[in-house]
């Protein structure tokens, strides 16, 4: 099961995300979904159509190959470097769906050279935009928005408040977790898994769980730096 | 699994090559992005139409391109939405000046990645619109479930809007057209036997020998109810009512049908079941202006049938008579 982890290394010290740090956000966020794609399709194989791992997996591999190629680039093209990729080699509803996410992710970031607690808290809440206005999902569907979106939640407030960027990417990841926990239970109302009702019942969504991923690569990203 | 294949990721590359061999005259096959296009140009400031999906469901949609069709098609892998890119470039290479109309069956990934292609068509200057075909009456259409998927009634969308598109109609009333065919017809199938896909290597489901499901979609999805074996009249009862039903067709109505066959059902099988569709529709009082039966919308090697029924008027009938010219159909020409 995708679960926490420790991080090493955290600290209060980080304020700023830079280009280098977005590169190694999106390197972790590889190396995740490398690591659980396998359990990824098999959460898909239950109510779907068992590739989100391997689709996934092609997606963030060709990111990888893209954002190496840029050199001293600002975050937003890091982040629209992985857009393109994602949105050319993942395929199915979840290409649009990451694609669309790190494109709005890009717009938010644009014309920054570092981003500042609340320029990250920004660029989620413009992954969150995307993802609902690219898919049409709310909370209690059983989609990737229950977790993307008690996340992005915490992470705002968490800025808001004045924790350091860290401490509001780990809250943002256990949000996710309890969010993509929560869809088990649920009957899917979008996407393939929509077809079997009552059926979907009992099972995780895969795309939520890809989605607490993206949030512990985020954390232990800056964790690591 | 026994296939005719040489190596799995090569699977639709490898057949899209083989349908361009066999059609020089008619298609072409761009393999980086991959779609199929028309051998040659259509005229200037005619409405291109392009469609595309998951591969498996041959002929649908590479053998539906060429003259009085498809001016192109973007066969994802098997049962996988193409991304993209693909319907990007296909539209973009195919662009007449009158504009780009996607057909897309409703499935959530084939939305998403056409919506995306039609931002990225639209960027670039070229009027691009979209009709989505839902035509499945075993889905249930609610607020719900992502709503009725996309089969066989994309065949007659894509011959009437091709036709309507041929007569150098503007894009608005290219797209009434398409919009128009896609909400006449309704869909209704089943399987006695499961399909195999090739990367996974063994059936999709199990069925008993005794036993079929009905309801199926073209992807091995699950359909309504696993019922036990019946006679072939009785099995197509079953197809037609709900969709008869669905389109409260009516005495006087006059109609399009299709008797379809699944990729393993052999076409003595399908003639017998259309036997009983043509009783059905005649005993209710509906004239057939036209009828097809075969292998049009397939899902791989499934053994199994579907049925789709479209309701047309003296507009829709008079597109559907005119000239069509593409690996899989064609007539009047």
């Amino acid at each position: 099961m995708v679960r926490a982890r420790p991080y090493a290394g955290a600290t209060l010290g980080v304020l700023v995300a830079s280009s280098e740090q977005t590169k190694r956000f999106i390197r972790r966020f590889a190396a995740l979904i490398d690591e659980h794609a396998a359990e990824l399709t098999e959460l898909d194989s239950a109510i779907g159509d068992a590739d989100h791992g391997i689709n996934m997996r092609r997606g963030t591999q060709a990111a990888l190959e893209r954002i190496e190629t840029l050199d001293g680039a600002a975050p937003a093209d890091v982040l629209k470097a992985t857009a393109m990729a994602l949105i050319s080699k993942v395929g199915g509803a979840s290409g649009p769906l990451y694609g669309t996410a790190f494109l709005r992710a890009a717009d938010a970031a644009a014309g920054k050279e570092k981003l500042e607690p609340r320029d990250v808290a920004a660029v989620f809440a413009a992954m969150l935009a995307g993802v609902r206005d690219r898919g049409h999902a709310n909370v209690g569907e059983k989609t990737m928005v229950d977790a993307l979106e008690p996340a992005t939640q915490t992470l705002g407030e968490a800025v808001d408040r004045g924790d350091s960027l860290l401490a509001a990417l780990q809250a943002a990841h256990a949000a996710a977790q309890v969010g993509s926990d929560s869809t088990i239970p649920m009957i899917a109302q979008k996407g393939r898994a929509s077809y079997l009702g009552e059926r979907s019942r009992g099972h995780r969504d895969p795309g939520s769980a890809s989605t607490v991923l993206l949030f512990e690569a985020a954390a232990q990203s800056l964790a690591d730096g | 699994m026994k296939k005719l294949i040489n190596a799995i990721d090569k699977i639709v590359d490898e057949s899209c090559a083989g349908l361009a061999a066999a059609h020089p005259s008619l298609v072409r096959f761009n393999a980086e992005p991959r779609y199929v296009a028309r051998a040659r140009a259509t005229g200037a400031g005619k409405v291109v139409l392009v469609s595309g999906g998951g591969s498996g469901h041959e002929p649908l949609h590479g053998g539906y391109v060429g003259r009085g069709m498809l001016d192109a098609a973007c066969p994802g892998e098997v049962f996988t939405s193409p991304v993209p890119d693909q319907m990007y470039a296909a539209g973009k290479a195919v662009d007449a000046g009158g504009g780009v109309l996607l057909i897309v069956k409703n499935y959530t990934g084939d939305v998403m990645n056409f919506e995306l292609a039609a931002e990225m068509l639209g960027a670039e200057g070229i009027k691009t619109r979209t009709v989505l075909v839902a035509d499945d009456v075993a889905v249930k259409d609610s607020l719900y479930t992502t709503g009725r998927r996309g089969v066989g009634n994309t065949v007659f969308v894509e011959k009437l809007a091709g036709a309507a598109a041929e007569r150098k109609l503007p894009l608005e009333e290219v797209e009434r057209i398409a919009r128009k065919a896609s909400e006449a017809g309704r869909s209704m199938g089943l399987a006695l036997t499961s399909c195999t896909v090739p990367a996974k290597g063994s059936p999709t489901f199990e069925l008993g020998d005794g036993e079929m499901e009905i309801g199926i979609g073209i992807h091995g999805e699950p359909g309504r109810e696993r019922i036990k074996l019946t006679p072939a009249d009785k099995i197509v009862d079953a197809l037609y009512g709900p969709v008869a039903e669905d389109l409260k067709l009516a005495k006087g109505d006059r109609v399009l049908v299709m008797t379809n066959g699944m990729g393993s059902t052999p076409l003595l099988e399908l003639y017998l079941a259309h036997r009983r569709v043509d009783e059905l529709l005649r005993k209710a009082g509906v004239t057939i202006v036209d009828a097809l039966v075969g292998n049009y919308i397939t899902s791989l090697d499934m053994q199994g049938c579907s049925i789709t029924i479209a309701r047309v008027d003296d507009e829709l009938a008079a597109l559907w008579s005119e000239p069509v010219h593409t690996p899989a159909l064609r007539w009047a020409c």
